[in-house]
């Protein structure tokens, strides 16, 4: 039950790890991602990325700014222009 | 026959020099490692924005692509973007890139084009004013930048696509170095503007929902990926820099070198030379007595 996770900014991979879900604001709303997600991609508007490590823990939140979000088969991306932790 | 203070001056200033490229060469190396793995690390971000790029306009085509995609629909303005580099002592890689440009000149010129320049970095202007005085059209200066950052690419390809927006021009071409090895950098073109179509569009077998749909998506993704390019550009140019720099720096120690034991041989027969000298004028002096 784990999510694969990657956030990728134009200077590094930020994050590639497997997590429980996670939360990306999205364009036109937020959207959580779970394992098995269907193929999706949104833009996400600048706010915050909630990363759930395990169920029920205290998310980690990640500011992002220019981003888009696709998620496949390996699990969800987040390109972003700027990241800041 | 020089004297041998001015052959002792002579080699100090040679050895001086050598200490310079010695410790530019080693900046070089340094700066080097550093500038490559920046590369590396900005790689995974520019595949999957291309991936996506790919997949994302195999769908949307015809009247509905936006203007970034789809282009003026003519082809008669081209603009040249130029990376050079904005120091110098980094051997022939200035040289290189800026014939390239002027081979892409030509060659449009003769097909009876407009070019006009767009130059990144300070080294191109010179020689790109010698032949195109003209003809160019901005000088975008990058001095200030101390590493390749991507507000910088954001700001270049900010003011290029707003240009573009206008109708300043049809097509824009990027050239700048590729990085392929400490002794090899390769200036090469590409198109920019409008943003070519991928060749392998591979078709996503997947039904994958969009939000919003393809063409806001699109519309979004474009300029970014202009940004991602003139970012990848700026840091090819990077490590192409100290990758030439530190070879022409090498070479330059090594040169110091050998002139340093050419002119110490010549001190060494002045110096004995004049030592014999001396001694026979001794001898003489001692028989005539």
């Amino acid at each position: 039950m784990a999510l694969h996770f990657e956030l990728v900014t134009p200077s590094k991979l930020v994050r590639s790890e497997d997590v429980h879900m996670v939360v990306v604001p999205g364009a036109e709303g937020e959207f959580g991602v779970l394992e098995g997600h269907a193929p999706f991609m949104s833009t996400v508007r600048d706010g915050t990325v909630q990363v759930y490590k395990t169920e029920g823990s205290a998310p980690e939140n990640i500011e992002v700014r220019g981003g888009f979000a696709e998620v496949g088969d390996k699990g969800l991306t987040v390109l972003a222009e700027h990241v800041e932790d | 026959m020089a004297s041998l203070k001015e052959l002792k001056d002579r080699i100090k200033s040679v050895k001086s020099t050598q200490k310079i490229t010695k410790a530019k060469q080693m900046v070089a190396a340094a700066k080097l490692r550093k500038a490559q793995a920046a590369a590396e690390a900005a790689r995974p971000y520019a595949e999957r924005l291309a991936g996506v790029m790919g997949s994302l306009a195999s769908k949307v085509s015809g009247d509905s692509a936006p203007l970034l995609l789809r282009g003026t629909g003519s082809n008669q303005r081209h603009l040249l973007v130029v990376v050079n580099t904005d120091k110098g002592l980094c051997g022939g890689l200035n040289a290189n890139i800026v014939k390239e440009a002027k081979k892409q000149a030509r060659k449009l010129i003769a097909e009876g084009k407009d070019v006009t320049f767009y130059l990144v970095g300070k080294k191109g202007r010179a020689p790109i004013k010698r032949d195109y005085a003209g003809k160019i059209d901005h000088h975008y200066d990058t001095s200030e930048m101390r590493n390749p950052d991507f507000e910088e690419a954001e700001k270049i390809a900010d003011d290029l696509v707003a240009r573009f927006e206008k109708g300043e021009f049809d097509i824009a071409h990027l050239i700048y170095p590729v990085f392929k090895s400490a002794l090899a950098q390769d200036p090469t073109t590409v198109q920019l503007l409008p943003v070519p179509a991928p060749e392998d569009a591979v078709a996503s077998d997947a039904a994958v929902e969009y939000e919003p749909d393809e063409e806001e998506i699109l519309e979004d993704l474009l300029p970014r990926y202009i940004k991602t390019q003139l970012f990848g550009a700026l840091l090819e140019r990077e490590a192409s820099e100290q990758g030439a720099s530190m070879t022409a720096m090498d070479n330059a120690t090594r040169n110091a070198g050998e002139l340093i034991d050419k002119l110490t041989i010549q001190y060494n027969r002045s110096r004995q030379a004049a030592i014999t000298t001396e001694l026979i004028e001794i001898i003489a002096g001692a028989e005539a007595l």
